[in-house]
């Protein structure tokens, strides 16, 4: 049976991670390739990291930090942020990437999706997807939430599969930062029509949460950031618990 | 020493630093003069089979890697290359094991790519699987799979059927995940095949 994966999501900036990470055994808590160590170590089965340098020097920057996060680390991870054109990907995927993620680049391009999955295979492209209600609707939105597009995000999430997503990582801005749990509903809504993975993002702050997700809408994986930084939930423990519930987990 | 055989297909980066890692020496295959070199191989491989195939023959390494005696394993798309055939652009592979690559039916419970970790049922006693327990979880990324078969399959998986998730025939070995990204049981197995 196939586990349901678990995800910690690192903000990066010029190669270093961001956000407060409360891990008392690090040496360096901004150093990305130790804390994907330690994440690794804990049991994570995957990590993210988000690139969120705004300097042109930026792939250039990444490239190094994912040649020693994959030298380093010995479960998969994806890059995203600012991934415009595939030549951003190509050096990614050569530097050890297994994955990467598109956001705002595909909502402007959607043919930037198909490009992806025809050079590189629909295994390797994730498609990221910000959404928040506004009215009923669930739009998509851009720049970490702040601008709204005109896209329903429900139709988005299908047009991107049609074009060659091999994931869909579905962050609810409404529910990103609240601690309040993930938002099920949209995401059983979503989980239960698309035939590709679904990444649950936003909205984690308890173990519970992470067991309702799994239970109530059956996604693939389920991503969380500050949870996982600050050491409120630690993974082993997080594990045992899915475990009790009878949701399948990797062991280590 | 492991040869990877190179032939275009799917970046090796993270095999390589697998393999630096845990201290294994390996070189590369360009082309047939390299293989004498190495006692062993590995197939990489991500990506499309059919065009895998493609590249492949283009190298002119196919007779040879069909001749091959020393232990040779293919990984992913390397190991469907061994296959008779993949659904994956209708196209012909290397023959040596007499089955078949094909591709999941996807489906709102089985999602495809069948992607993430899941466990992988050594039955067999065998030395690829040398101290990894049965059930242990592998990393999976793909679309297609080799059909499970009695004679071949050294290690199934399931995922809406019973696949192969490894297959052995004399020195040729094959597995469908990824074991430089499965943790540390796909450590343990590249050491075991490092020393057949």
């Amino acid at each position: 049976m196939l586990a349901k994966r678990i995800i910690p999501c690192l903000d990066v900036k010029d190669g270093r991670t961001v956000k407060g990470v409360n891990f008392v055994d690090l040496r360096d808590a901004g150093d990305p390739v130790e804390l994907a160590w330690n994440y690794s170590a804990q049991g994570a089965d995957e990590l993210v990291f988000l690139d969120i340098t705004a300097t042109h020097e930026r792939r250039k920057t990444m490239v190094e930090l994912v040649k020693a996060v994959a030298r380093q680390i010995n479960i998969p991870f994806t890059i995203g942020g600012g991934i415009n054109e595939i030549a951003d990907a190509d050096a990614l995927l050569n530097a050890g990437a297994d994955k990467i993620s598109v956001n705002s680049a595909a909502v402007r391009d959607p043919a930037l999706i198909d490009e992806l999955a025809k050079a590189f295979g629909v295994q390797f492209v994730v498609v990221a997807v910000d959404t928040r209600r506004v009215g009923n609707k669930n739009l998509v939105h851009l720049n970490g939430g702040r601008i709204a597009t005109e896209k329903a995000t429900f139709d988005w999430i299908l047009e991107a599969e049609s074009r060659g997503a091999g994931e869909i990582l579905l962050t609810s801005m409404d529910h990103d930062g609240t601690k309040g749990g993930f938002d099920n509903s949209f995401l059983k809504q979503v989980n239960d029509t698309v035939h590709i993975p679904v990444i649950a993002s936003g909205g984690a702050g308890s173990v519970q949460h992470f067991v309702d997700v799994f239970e109530h809408t059956n996604v693939d994986a389920a991503l969380a950031a500050s949870v996982f930084h600050y050491g409120e939930i630690l993974i082993p423990d997080l594990k045992a618990i899915l475990r009790q519930h009878h949701i399948e987990v990797r062991e280590l | 020493m492991i040869g990877i055989i190179r032939y275009g297909a799917g970046n090796i980066f993270s095999l390589t630093a697998a393999l630096e890692r845990l201290g294994i020496k390996y070189g590369m295959v360009n082309s047939e003069e390299d293989f004498e070199q190495f006692d062993r191989y590995i197939i990489p491989g991500v990506g499309h089979a059919g065009a895998a195939m493609n590249k492949l023959q283009q190298t002119g390494m196919v007779e040879k890697i069909k001749s091959l005696n020393k232990p040779t394993l293919g990984i992913c798309v390397g190991m469907q290359l061994l296959t008779e055939h993949s659904q994956e652009g209708d196209a012909a592979m290397l023959g040596i094991f007499p089955i078949q690559t094909l591709r999941f039916a996807d489906s709102a419970q089985y999602k495809v790519p069948h992607t993430g970790w899941n466990r992988v049922n050594n039955g067999k006693e065998n030395p690829l699987f040398k101290n990894i327990p049965a059930g242990s979880h592998f990393y999976f990324v793909h679309s297609y799979f080799i059909e499970f078969n009695e004679a071949y399959t050294l290690a199934s998986a399931d995922y809406s059927i019973k696949f192969s998730a490894s297959i052995w025939k004399g020195n040729f070995f094959g597995v469908q995940f990824h074991p430089e990204k499965s943790g540390r049981f796909g450590e343990v197995l590249l050491t075991n095949f490092s020393n057949l």
